[in-house]
């Protein structure tokens, strides 16, 4: 075995006094791809500041994190200077926080070279260099960030974190705030660094699918600690720990059986069209969902879905077509007991609630459209408990609550009228991937017993598959693909749901290990 | 750019022609008859009649307004009633002292505020922020003309380096340059600990931001990522105050100008109010709003110089 | 901020203190001062401190302290008043301009806005005075106006990041207007904003309404400020320096305070910044 690049050992990490990491190891050997996995909150990212030396004011450690057998816990500022950027490299989440503003994308990469003495004609040159090789070849260097897409700057990130070629690069959820079809074209970019560069990377996320794509060898974090590491296919293929088996059960949810559905059209829209000005957010879309039914709509970021959801529930007009609730005027043209027929759960399991209300206020609030009824309490109680709170929890405030649970009390909210339709809007996207089966179980529960119709927006195909019976797929304000979850999963129609479905990243038993291919490296 | 310029001015213009109005309705519809109104309550109806005639109050008030207007667009700012000369002569006259007083002053404050407020900010939490921070508390909270009440009293009454006011004029301007000396300090020391603490805060805030982040993990230190990219983007907070700032300063020199007896454009005003001379009242306070709606649209600039963002807009 | 209790820094307790001090004052004064400030006593004029003038006497034979005292109430009720208007047409305005973001409401409020800050609020109360002529009334006007576009601002900034959040999204689902949405769910949430503007507006009305009785455009004698006593004493800075200097550290002490209990809120009831504080 060759001596490891990066060795951490035993280290304990705490901020402020709070414990963030508790006698954590790992090691990379030259030009591998370690995967560190684990749900939010479990310490994957102080790890990875803590092998930049970026740490957070107040943070303590114990251990010791060796590079080439040099520790580098103890090292001075001064010689720290010197790793970063050349020796260990590291990009992060949020391409579009991570660039300056206001300097141009060449400027930001030739600066790598340019603070260890690379002369400025020189670095500009080199700089041009590693945007082309980083799939920019079309983009001239003196842009700026704002003008670029999410994807382009997730590359120049990279290109300006390769620019001096590290020997290890640390990647943060590099792909988490981009469109599927983007993520795949960088973790191919990635991938293919790593091999012709030797660089080693250390790739942190929360999706095992992607870990399952990329890596060597996988390291399972919870609670700071690391649970379970070993070779990707061992750990995915079999886990020993009971957490790990709990996230990979989580992570590929089971398709939902086939269901039969009456057609009972509960919500319709025809040939609808929204524009902006010159922009046609949405052109032409029907649909109809059926009482009872779980109608998937898919598409990435811009595809014009939210757009299309604001204007069924009302809040926007549309300039073409029409939208029908029940057989009756939908959309703006909805009287407010209609409107009370049809609720919605958002994506923000933080944003969805005023701070400074209580449950019981938060929870009643949808009875604005109805007048408050008689048997307002039971009902508030009702929602909660169907929702698995309890009536305990209703002069209780946001802040006391989980993602999930936060979740959950959105879902009371949208059930307190008792609607016929739930419009989920990136409802389960934020949440941590158990909780995301917890949240996906209860909502398939709730439709059987309440015989409630969703319309279920995301992004993410894994869970439409899990909740869906039908999907349509979007792109460009238009629906491309309509049909069966099944069919559209076994068959898909288009090349574009093709390459939907081909960049999910997938954990193997269900598909082989997705091979990179000829897609156009410009995103 | 060049449509964006093209609608930066227009509202500078809109903003002007408002202000003008706003001026104009308040001095002299207000009160009535303006000439009657400078005249006090006892005068005659002939005198009253004739001061009309004379400054050009006659006819109605838009044309009144036109007139006014198209006045100071030629650099006629009308005629002073007491001092029975051009207002644009008692103007120019001051104008070299108002002017240089507030322009030392904000050089002063800029000069002041920037090393204290990069010493705090990259200092935080440590004695050097302490100190800038507890010292600026306290700059906010005198008022420049009590803190300029103290500067006479240390320099000229107690240590006698300085006389305590008057100004003699720019044809010695090592002597003018002193006699401006106290009033700009008093000036600038308030509005320097505002500066500093709101550089301070844009340093901090910019230094949370993500790009930081990735600075630091290129590998440069703390100082060049404060230089090469704190900096700049912490400046567009900073522009904002600091425009909101020259016209405080020009009101404060106002101010400062009767502690120092310094013959600028303050003193005329009051001078002017206590005399009810409308025409001066009317016409300096439109200079110094077009004075302050004109640094507005320059900072307005410097944004888009700042920010790439904005440039295409 | 929402249930649990607001902790103050030992910063803030002495700036709440100080407010204290000089609200206090102010109260008293109402109903009670050491020395009449009304009658006038050249025989005892400029009194060194003594048991019957604390802080000696003024060139009129007025008790310092009582001077001091009423000039207090007279700065608070001018300040007060100010950010009462402020606070009364501004935020209205400012939640206006955030509901509908964009239209030429919006364009309106904010060009508006821009307007009256073309304006120092010097410049404000100069015009006002040169016609209406130099009252304390005029001087609440003069800085009230300028607090008006200052609240706007802060009231459309606090409320515009507000609105893109999903639990405004659920409250227009649930059939709410713009105005109710306004009032439920937006102004509660930039209180903590409100109340720390609140608190700089005073202590900067403090600032103005001293300076501009101290030019002799704010309250007229026989009414006690701050200001006045500061321009009186200036033609005896030579001879009487303590004049000059008591009126003075009043302000900067009063002013001070609320400066320190502003930021202590500030940091007590803004979540954001507190976390920045770590």
């Amino acid at each position: 075995m060759t001596a490891p690049l990066l060795s951490v050992e035993g280290l304990s990490l705490t901020i402020q006094g709070t414990p963030i990491l508790r006698d954590v190891a790992l090691t990379l050997a030259p030009g591998e791809t370690l995967g560190l996995v684990g749900e939010s909150g479990s310490g994957k990212s102080m790890t990875a500041l803590a092998a930049t030396g970026l740490l957070p004011r107040g943070a303590r450690m114990r251990g010791a994190i060796r590079l080439d057998g040099t520790d580098l816990t103890a090292l001075p500022e001064r010689d720290w200077l010197r790793i970063r950027g050349a020796d260990v490299a590291m990009i992060f989440q949020e391409p579009t926080l991570a660039l300056n503003p206001v300097h141009t994308i060449g400027a930001q990469v030739a600066e790598t070279l340019r603070i260890r003495g690379t002369p400025r004609a020189q670095a500009r040159r080199i700089a041009r260099e590693r945007l082309d090789r980083v799939g920019l070849a079309g983009v001239p260097a003196d842009r700026y960030p704002h003008e670029l897409s999410g994807g382009q700057r997730q590359r120049v990130c990279i290109a300006m974190a390769i620019a001096c070629r590290p020997r290890l690069l640390i990647a943060d959820e590099p792909t988490t705030a981009l469109d599927v079809t983007t993520q795949a074209r960088i973790l191919d970019l990635l991938r293919d660094l790593s091999r012709d560069e030797g660089m080693a990377l250390l790739l942190i996320t929360h999706d095992l699918g992607v870990v399952a794509d990329m890596a060597d060898r996988v390291a399972v974090m919870k609670d700071g600690r690391i649970v379970e590491d070993g070779p990707t296919a061992a750990v995915l293929g079999a886990p020993r720990e009971e957490y790990t088996r709990d996230l990979l059960a989580a992570s590929r949810p089971a398709p939902r059986p086939a269901r039969t559905i009456a057609p009972e059209p509960v919500l319709e829209a025809r040939s609808v069209t929204r524009r902006y000005g010159g922009f046609t957010a949405v052109s032409d879309v029907s649909l109809t969902l059926h009482r009872g039914e779980s109608l998937g709509l898919v598409g990435e970021s811009g595809c014009g879905k939210s757009t299309l959801t604001r204007a069924l529930l009302g809040l926007e007009p549309v300039q073409d077509g029409s939208v029908h609730l029940m057989g009756r005027p939908g959309g703006t043209a909805m009287t407010r007991a209609d409107r009370a027929r049809i609720s919605v759960v958002f994506q923000d399991p933080y944003g969805s609630f005023d701070p400074r209300w209580p449950i019981r206020r938060i929870v009643s609030e949808p009875f604005h459209l109805t007048g408050r009824p008689p048997d307002a309490e039971a009902r508030i109680t009702t929602a909660l408990e169907q929702v698995g709170l309890s009536a305990a929890d209703l002069t209780k405030y946001p802040h006391e609550f989980s993602g999930g649970q936060r979740q959950r009390i959105a879902i009371a909210r949208a059930l307190v009228t008792n609607p016929d339709v739930v419009v989920l809007d990136e409802a389960v996207s934020a949440l941590d991937v158990r909780v995301r089966a917890r949240v996906l179980a209860l909502l398939a529960d709730l439709q059987d017993r309440l015989g409630l119709a969703y319309l279920f927006i995301s992004h993410d195909l894994g869970v439409v598959r899990a909740l869906c019976d039908r999907v349509l797929v979007m792109r460009g304000g238009r629906i491309v693909e309509a049909g069966r979850t099944a069919d559209l999963f076994d068959a898909p129609e288009t090349d574009y749901t093709r390459e939907l479905i081909a960049a999910t990243p997938a954990i193997p038993h269900e598909r082989p290990r997705r091979m990179p291919h000829d897609r156009p490296a410009l995103v | 750019m060049r449509r964006a310029l093209l609608t930066r001015l227009l509202s500078l213009i809109l903003s002007l022609v408002a202000a003008s109005v706003v001026i104009f309705v308040l001095l002299q519809a207000v009160p009535g008859d303006p000439a009657a109104f400078m005249l006090g309550t006892g005068a005659q109806p002939d005198t009253v009649a004739a001061l009309r005639a004379d400054l050009g109050l006659e006819g109605s008030l838009p044309v009144r307004y036109l007139d006014w207007i198209g006045g100071m667009l030629r650099g006629d700012f009308g005629t002073s009633y007491t001092y029975r000369v051009p207002v644009a002569e008692l103007v120019a006259d001051r104008v070299g002292v108002s002017l240089p007083l507030a322009a030392y002053a904000l050089i002063l404050t800029v000069v002041i505020a920037v090393p204290a407020g990069l010493i705090a900010a990259s200092r935080r939490g440590a004695a050097a922020d302490w100190g800038v921070m507890g010292a600026t508390q306290l700059g906010i909270a005198v008022p420049n003309f009590w803190f300029a009440m103290l500067l006479v009293l240390l320099f000229a009454v107690k240590l006698r380096w300085v006389s305590a006011g008057g100004f003699p004029g720019w044809s010695d301007p090592r002597a003018a340059l002193g006699a401006l000396t106290l009033p700009a300090i008093a000036l600038a020391l308030p509005q320097a600990s505002i500066l500093a603490r709101v550089l301070r805060g844009a340093l901090i805030d910019t230094m949370g931001q993500d790009y930081i982040r990735t600075a630091r993990a290129k590998g440069l230190s703390q100082r060049a990522t404060i230089v090469r990219h704190a900096l700049r983007n912490a400046a567009i907070p900073v522009l904002t105050i600091m425009g909101l700032q020259f016209s405080f300063l020009l009101a404060g020199a106002i101010i400062i100008e009767n502690v120092f007896f310094l013959p600028g454009l303050g003193r005329l005003i009051f001078q002017a109010i206590t005399q009810r001379d409308l025409i001066v009242v009317q016409s300096v306070t439109m200079l110094l709003v077009f004075a302050v709606i004109a640094v507005t649209f320059a900072v307005d600039l410097a944004y888009a110089l700042a920010d790439p963002r904005l440039r295409r807009r | 901020m929402m249930s649990g209790r607001i902790r103050l820094s030992p910063a803030g307790w002495i700036g709440a203190a100080l407010t204290a001090l000089f609200v206090g004052a102010a109260l008293l004064s109402l109903v009670w001062l050491p020395h009449d400030v009304g009658v006038l006593d050249i025989s005892a004029r400029n009194l060194p401190p003594s048991p019957a003038h604390p802080l000696g006497t003024d060139h009129y034979g007025r008790d310092m302290l009582s001077m001091l005292m009423a000039g207090a109430r007279t700065s608070i009720a001018v300040a007060l008043l100010a950010v009462g208007i402020g606070l009364g047409l501004g935020v209205p305005l400012g939640l206006l301009a955030a509901a509908r973001r964009g239209s030429w409401l919006d364009e309106v409020v904010m060009r508006g806005n821009d307007l009256i800050f073309a304006f120092p609020s010097l410049v404000i109360a100069i015009l006002i005075t040169a016609v209406f002529g130099p009252s304390a009334v005029n001087a609440i006007l003069a800085i009230g106006i300028f607090n008006i576009p200052v609240f706007a601002r802060v009231a459309r900034g606090g409320a515009l990041p507000i609105w893109t959040l999903d639990y405004i999204m659920a409250a227009r689902v649930a059939g709410k207007g713009r105005a109710l949405i306004s009032f439920q769910h937006l102004l509660p949430n930039i209180t903590s904003l409100l109340i720390v503007q609140a608190t700089i507006q005073f202590s900067l009305g403090i600032l103005a309404e001293a300076a501009l009785s101290y030019v002799g455009l704010g309250a007229q004698p026989p009414t006690a400020s701050w200001g006045r006593m500061l321009a009186d004493a200036q033609t005896m800075i030579y001879t009487e320096p303590q004049l000059a200097i008591m009126p003075g550290l009043a302000i900067v002490a009063m002013v001070l305070g609320l400066n320190l209990l502003g930021d202590a809120l500030r940091d007590a009831l803004d979540p954001r910044l507190r976390r920045m504080g770590v």
